[in-house]
Parts: structure tokens; sequence; C-alpha cells
């Protein structure tokens, strides 16, 4: 189960790589989108995977697993969606200012020379 | 039962209801002034106090919800922490009563004041927290702060550059989960002081160096060290400057703080590898920031890039690991936090004066702005660390440690680095002082001698921070003690341990 975890965070870090290094905008808001979900699977992974038992740390429990990572993962996933719908709203305002979605054409030089 | 205290999670929880109390009165400016201008204040006092505090009772910890240390989520204020979280109100205090006259009344009332305390709560929760994963939730939060000051007020270059600011903060932050994965995988525990714990029984295999190093990347990412300082000076040129102050004075070194206390707590046993490399970007570091400095004209530029000489300085004596050299690193933080504040808050003044930023267009300011010429001058002394000023003893125990370890490179490029920064900061001072006045274009009847007030009170303190040394050191040596030996900070965290 863990290498095909792995090989699922590998795919989505790949694809995540290759929109941010495109010239549009969307595409890189995209690309951190999927950048942001590999991460949060990566810390389910690390937290080991089991099946058939629940995230209860009973006194008697014989089996479960670890709460942690789902824990932190909720928050993760909290806090890049408040991210993504930032960088969305801004991407969205600077279009309309700048006229363009193209980072090729953000490049700016003042105080530069 | 060990003995728990909620003073130290006040200076926190102040700016966090100020914040949101400032929300409500979005549209009245006076109102939101005072209240902003009232709590910054009294968040000094509470630090200060914490700061007696800890000098008095030692580490201060508190159990959050009661869960018991590993567990839980603790806060941890030990003397660095302290220090830090006063520095950062001192910062916070000033830049808000500059702000009243210089960043507009648009801004003020599109939450400007309550983004600024959630920026400051983002802070001083990250000097503050003893959890490797809540560090990144108030790194968090004072970047998503840090977003809002960027962007606000909507020009051009500020949305340009707050795209890009996102964009690799977005990034850093998804490396920083990664790293927390990995080393939760190894150590499976987040408090601070119990990972120290269980990397001290593991040792440093391969996968901790390799931890290590991410660690390094994210928090190098965002404290600008050497390559990866690339988006620095562009962002930081973009916001107006009481927002380029605080970014200054308190972002750069939140990262400089993770880098302290992580290669001081965790990563100590394999020095060899971590400590050397580190020292390596930091001594390239102090010579591309001195570069930086001394090849623009443009005076935004050339503090912009004394913040990167900083850096590596401070990181340089954290990377030398003895005694002097991290309290040398201590005091020259905080000196470095309230002297770039006070130098960013002065060029403000110069710009909104000129309406330039650009050094060939700027002369004899000192004619007709006498006070804002010497206080820019005893800034400028003190930010290259002339004795008996305050940057002098940082550096000397810097390099004093630098050449106790026989690093004498680094030491030298340290020492080196100080005249090629007071060439730098001597450039605006001839170049924008003396000579023939002109007229500029700038706003008209700038309130010079309002705005003064901020920047004067930071000079002094700084002046002062110098002269007192002496008072002050305990303090430091307490604080680079903790650094210097881990087992002090574990006991303090986990007391029945």
């Amino acid at each position: 189960m863990e290498i095909v975890m792995a090989f699922v965070i590998g795919i989505l870090f790949m694809s995540a790589t290759y929109l941010m290094l495109s010239k549009s905008l969307l595409r890189i808001i995209i690309g951190t989108g999927l950048l942001s979900h590999g991460a949060h699977l990566l810390i389910l992974t690390m937290g080991g995977l089991k099946r058939g038992t629940v995230p209860l740390l009973g006194e008697e429990a014989s089996s479960y697993t670890d709460p942690i990572p789902q824990a932190l993962i909720l928050t993760a996933i909290v806090i890049s969606f408040g991210v993504t719908a930032f960088f969305l709203v801004l991407a969205y305002r600077a279009y309309k200012e700048l006229g363009t979605d193209n980072t090729e054409r953000l490049r700016g030089n003042e105080g530069n020379d | 039962m060990k003995e728990m205290i909620n003073f130290l999670i006040l200076p926190l929880l102040i700016p966090f209801l100020t914040g949101i109390l400032l929300i409500f009165f979005a549209k009245n400016v006076v109102i939101q002034r005072w209240i902003a201008a009232i709590s910054a204040l009294f968040n000094v006092v509470i630090a200060f106090l914490l700061v007696q505090k800890v000098r008095n009772d030692g580490i201060q910890t508190l159990d959050v919800s009661s869960w018991q240390a590993p567990f839980g989520i603790t806060l941890v204020s030990d003397m660095l922490s302290a220090l830090l979280v006063l520095t950062t109100t001192i910062i916070a205090f000033t830049s808000i009563i500059y702000s009243f006259r210089s960043i507009g009344v648009e801004r003020e009332k599109y939450f400007y004041y309550p983004a600024l305390n959630f920026l400051i709560v983002g802070v001083i929760g990250a000097f503050t927290t003893g959890d490797i994963f809540n560090l990144f939730v108030f790194f968090e939060v004072l970047l998503m702060a840090s977003y809002v000051l960027l962007v606000l007020g909507g020009t051009k270059i500020q949305l340009r550059e707050t795209i890009k600011y996102i964009l690799v903060n977005v990034i850093s932050s998804a490396l920083f989960v990664i790293a927390v994965a990995y080393l939760y995988s190894v150590v499976g525990t987040l408090n601070m002081a119990h990972i120290s714990v269980r990397l001290d029984d593991l040792g440093q295999s391969g996968i901790i160096t390799v931890i290590a190093v991410l660690f390094l990347i994210v928090f190098g990412l965002k404290g600008g060290i050497f390559p990866l300082y690339f988006w620095l000076p562009g962002s930081y040129y973009a916001p107006p400057a009481p927002v380029m102050a605080l970014f200054g004075a308190l972002l750069t070194k939140v990262g400089v703080y993770a880098i302290m206390r992580t290669y001081t707590l965790f990563f100590i046993h394999d020095t060899g590898y971590t400590h050397q490399l580190l020292m390596i970007l930091t001594i390239i570091t102090i010579v591309v920031g001195v570069i930086g400095a001394i090849a623009f004209s443009d005076i935004k530029k050339i503090i912009i890039y004394n913040i990167i000489v900083a850096i590596g300085v401070i990181l340089f004596g954290v990377s030398v690991m003895t005694p002097d050299s991290l309290a040398g690193s201590v005091f020259y933080l905080i000196h470095d936090m309230v002297i770039k504040a006070a130098l960013f808050l002065l060029i403000g003044i110069m710009i909104a004066i000129t309406g330039t930023s650009d050094l060939r267009k700027i002369s004899g300011l000192i004619r007709r702005y006498p006070g804002l010429g010497w206080t820019f001058f005893i800034a400028a002394l003190v930010l290259a660390g002339i004795p008996p000023f305050s940057g002098f003893v940082g550096k000397v125990l810097i390099v004093k440690g630098g050449f106790e370890s026989e690093q004498f490179l680094g030491a030298g490029i340290v020492l080196a680095s100080s005249l090629l920064v007071l060439f730098s900061i001597m450039k605006i001072f001839i170049n924008g002082f003396w000579g023939t006045p002109q007229d500029y274009k700038g706003e008209t009847n700038v309130p010079v001698r309002k705005l003064l007030i901020a920047p004067v009170i930071l000079v002094t303190i700084s002046v002062l921070y110098g002269a007192g040394s002496e008072i002050i050191f305990p303090y430091i040596s307490q604080a680079a003690e903790t650094l210097a030996n881990p087992s002090v900070y574990i006991e303090a965290v986990l007391k029945e341990w």
C-alpha cells in the first residue's frame, strides 16, 4: 500500500512541478493545489497505513491507527484552502489591473538600475 | 504536577483579540488608531514582564488545554523567545504610530491595522511555540497576514510582487509539511523537546541529515539565505515604508529563529555535515548581500541587501556553535531587528519628501531636515557596528567564536563585511544628505517631525542597547546557554520525564 501511495504522491508532485513551470497564472495556481495535495498524502503515508482499525486510543484498544497524521492533514488542508482562495482572488485582480495572466509579462525592474 | 503559567500566552492573545476587535471599527480610522496603539504599548509592557519572569524563574512552559507535554501542544518561553517577543512588540508599536501619518486613510479603512495585528500574532506565536507543527501553523498565520499587507493598496508593482511572494511561500510551506512528515515518521513525535530526546537516542543517520537539509531549505527560503534569497529584494521593494519595516525586521528573522532553534535543538549530532553546509551558505550570503548593498544606488535596495548581510552574520554565529558565537548571534539578532526597522522608517520619510528612492536624484536633505539627517547618521553608525554601538558587541562575540573554532575565513569575512556595510550606508548619507538642496516632486507638507517619533524611539533603544550591554548581557547569555545546552530546554518542557 505504501508503495502505491509513493507513486501517487510522486505523480502529484511531478504534475505540480510541470504546471508551476508554465507561464499561465491559473495553471500555476492549480499546480500549487496539486503540490499541497501531494504533501498531505505524504503525511498520511508517513504515519503508517493500516486497514481495519480506527484512530482511537482507548485503554483497552488492541489495535488503532495513529490519529496525529489525520489531525495534521486536516489543519494543512484548511490552510491550503485559504491560501488557494486568496491566490485566486489575487490572480483575478492582478489580471484586471495588469491586463495579463502571463508571468512572462509580469517582469519588472524598478530599482534595479 | 508541574507548575503552569498562562502568562506567556498573553503577548499572543492581545494582538489576536485586538485584530478581531479592529475589524468592527473598519471605517472609523481614529478609533482604530487609538485601539491599535494602546494595545501595542500594553503588549510591550507585558512582554517586558515576561522577560523578567523568565530571568527570575527560568524557562516558562504552558501545556495548552492541559494536554501533557509530549502529547499536546506546548508553548515555551525561554530567554531567546522572550527577548524576541519583546523586540517584536516594540517594533509593532513603533510601526503602528509611524503608520498614523504615512500609510494613508484608504489603507487604514481596508483592514491595515487588523492585518498588522495578525502578523504580530503569527510572529510571536512562531517565537513562542514548542511544537514543530504548530510552528508551521503560526508561519501560515503570519504569511497570510503578510500577503494582505503586501498587496494592500493594489498598485501594479504590489500585485505583481505579491504573486511571486505567495508562490514562493506556498512552495516553501509544502516543503515544510513534507519535512515535518519525514521527521514524524522517524521520531513519532511533534513536541520539539521530545524530538530532541528521540534524536539523541537514534543518533544522526542519513535520513536525519536529509531532514536537516530540508528544514534548512524551508527556513532559508523564509529567512533569505543564499541561494534562496532571490525573491527577497523584489518583494520587499513593493510595500510602503512601515510594512517594509515590519517585513524586514520580523519576517526574515522568524526564519532565522527557526534555523537557530532546529540547528541547536535537533540536528546536533552530525555538525560536520549540516553546520558546515550552513556555514558555507552563510559566508556566501554575506558576500552576496554586501555586493548588492554596494552595487545599487536605490536606497530601498541598499537597506534590503543589508538585511541579507545581517542574516548571514547571525547564522554564521549559529553555525560555529560555540557559546560565545551563539551569544553574539542572539545579541546581533535583536540589534538587527531594531535598527533595520528604524532604517526602513527613516528611508520611508526620505522617500515621502523626495518622491523617489533613486539616490542620484536626492541631495542636501540635511539643510532642511537636520533632525532626519542626524537620526539617520546615528542609525548608520549603529548598523555598521562602530563601538560603542550595539552592532559592535554582537559582531565581536561572533568573530571571537569564529576564531576560537579556527574558522578564519568566515570570521574574516564577517569583519570585512562591517566595513563595506558602513560604506554602503554612508553612501546614502553622503549623497542624500550632503550637497545642495533640491526641489522635489514628493508629497508636500510631509509631517517630518511627527514621522520621526517612531524611528527616534527605535534608534534610542538601539543606542541604549549598545551602551547598556553590560546590563543586558546576562539576559543574552541566559538565552545562549539554552541554545548551547539543549538539555535545559528539554528538562523545562518534559519535567516529568
